[in-house]
């Protein structure tokens, strides 16, 4: 109930960040969240997927395209 | 299709969809309740076909074909990420690939992890039948793994250690194995993706037939999808400029 309580507070804290650079960042903190959730619902291999992509692989895409559009401005 | 059509279009498939997982989810057994009919199905067959984690029986013996699917869908996705981003007419690499100022304790903190993070990702993919995890999750670990060396500030040790062509070629090898292994099923007993190895004994290594294989291909696929996927952004992002000249 905690886990599920902080997945929702952290995935609004994603939806009211404003600057995107910051929400890569928010979105990572969300997926973490998100993997306790899964360990705390007895799933440890769909936390183990959640940690790789959601708090390592698409954070760092939103990222690296962030700082990719940035330069061609 | 002008935008009012759209809407209409997509209220009215938002609409089903949404009526009918709400009819579907209130007569799911409840959560964690003794009875659980799909559930004691599925331990059964896993059961009898020597596979001591569920999740990956249901994933490569069971419901096999849809994971096929999935494959696909992250091989498309990949193929359309190198497409995308290629490298234009009017970019060229520049040499400046420092990544910026990064703390010693991080880069020695990427030192020791990053060994460590690939082991594990390669037990988690051969004991994918055995223990929580399997192809998919071992492959991921694997590929981003790597990608400390990133973190630790090494972009261009990065790029020597993965070489885009090899893992193009595992991403599609990987794809491949798996179609192949269920056309071989086909040929062999009739059905596709039927298993093709003898069961030897529930909880050893070697024990569950295909799934064990079915694990490493999707593995292979997946630690060279992240690889490359990773690979195209951190090049469009780090090397590539647009050149200079090419504007006006």
């Amino acid at each position: 109930m905690v886990a599920l309580t902080v997945v929702g507070l952290a995935g609004t804290a994603v939806v009211m960040t404003v600057r995107t650079d910051r929400q890569a960042v928010a979105l990572a903190a969300f997926g973490l969240s998100l993997a306790v959730l899964f360990m705390a619902l007895q799933a440890p291999d769909v936390a183990l997927s959640q940690i790789g992509v959601g708090t390592a692989i698409v954070p760092l895409m939103v990222m690296l395209t962030v700082r990719k559009t940035r330069q061609s401005r | 299709m002008s935008r009012t059509a759209r809407t209409v279009m997509f209220a009215a498939a938002g609409g089903a969809v949404a009526v009918f997982a709400v009819l579907a989810v209130v007569r799911l057994p409840a959560f964690g309740s003794p009875y659980h009919p799909y559930r004691d199905h599925a331990f059964l067959a896993g059961v009898a076909h020597d596979t001591a984690n569920l999740v990956s029986s249901v994933n490569f013996d069971q419901r096999g074909l849809d994971t096929l699917g999935e494959e696909t869908i992250l091989l498309a996705s990949v193929m359309g990420v190198s497409v995308l981003l290629r490298r234009a007419e009017d970019e060229e690499e520049h040499d400046d690939r420092s990544v910026g100022w990064v703390l010693d304790a991080t880069r020695l903190g990427g030192y020791i992890i990053l060994p460590v993070t690939v082991l594990v990702g390669f037990d988690v993919i051969t004991h994918g039948h055995l223990t929580p995890g399997g192809g998919f999750q071992g492959g991921v670990v694997v590929g981003t793994g790597i990608h400390l060396m990133y973190v630790a500030g090494r972009y261009r040790s990065l790029e020597r250690m993965r070489p885009t062509t090899p893992f193009e070629w595992g991403e599609a090898v990987g794809a491949g194995a798996f179609a192949a292994m269920g056309v071989a099923g086909l040929l062999v007993s009739g059905a596709f993706l039927a298993n093709l190895i003898s069961y030897t004994g529930f909880g050893q290594l070697f024990s569950s037939g295909t799934v064990a294989l079915l694990n490493g291909a999707v593995g292979i696929e997946v630690a060279s999808g992240v690889m490359v996927l990773l690979a195209k952004f951190l090049e469009q992002a780090i090397v590539l400029r647009r050149r200079e000249d090419g504007e006006k």
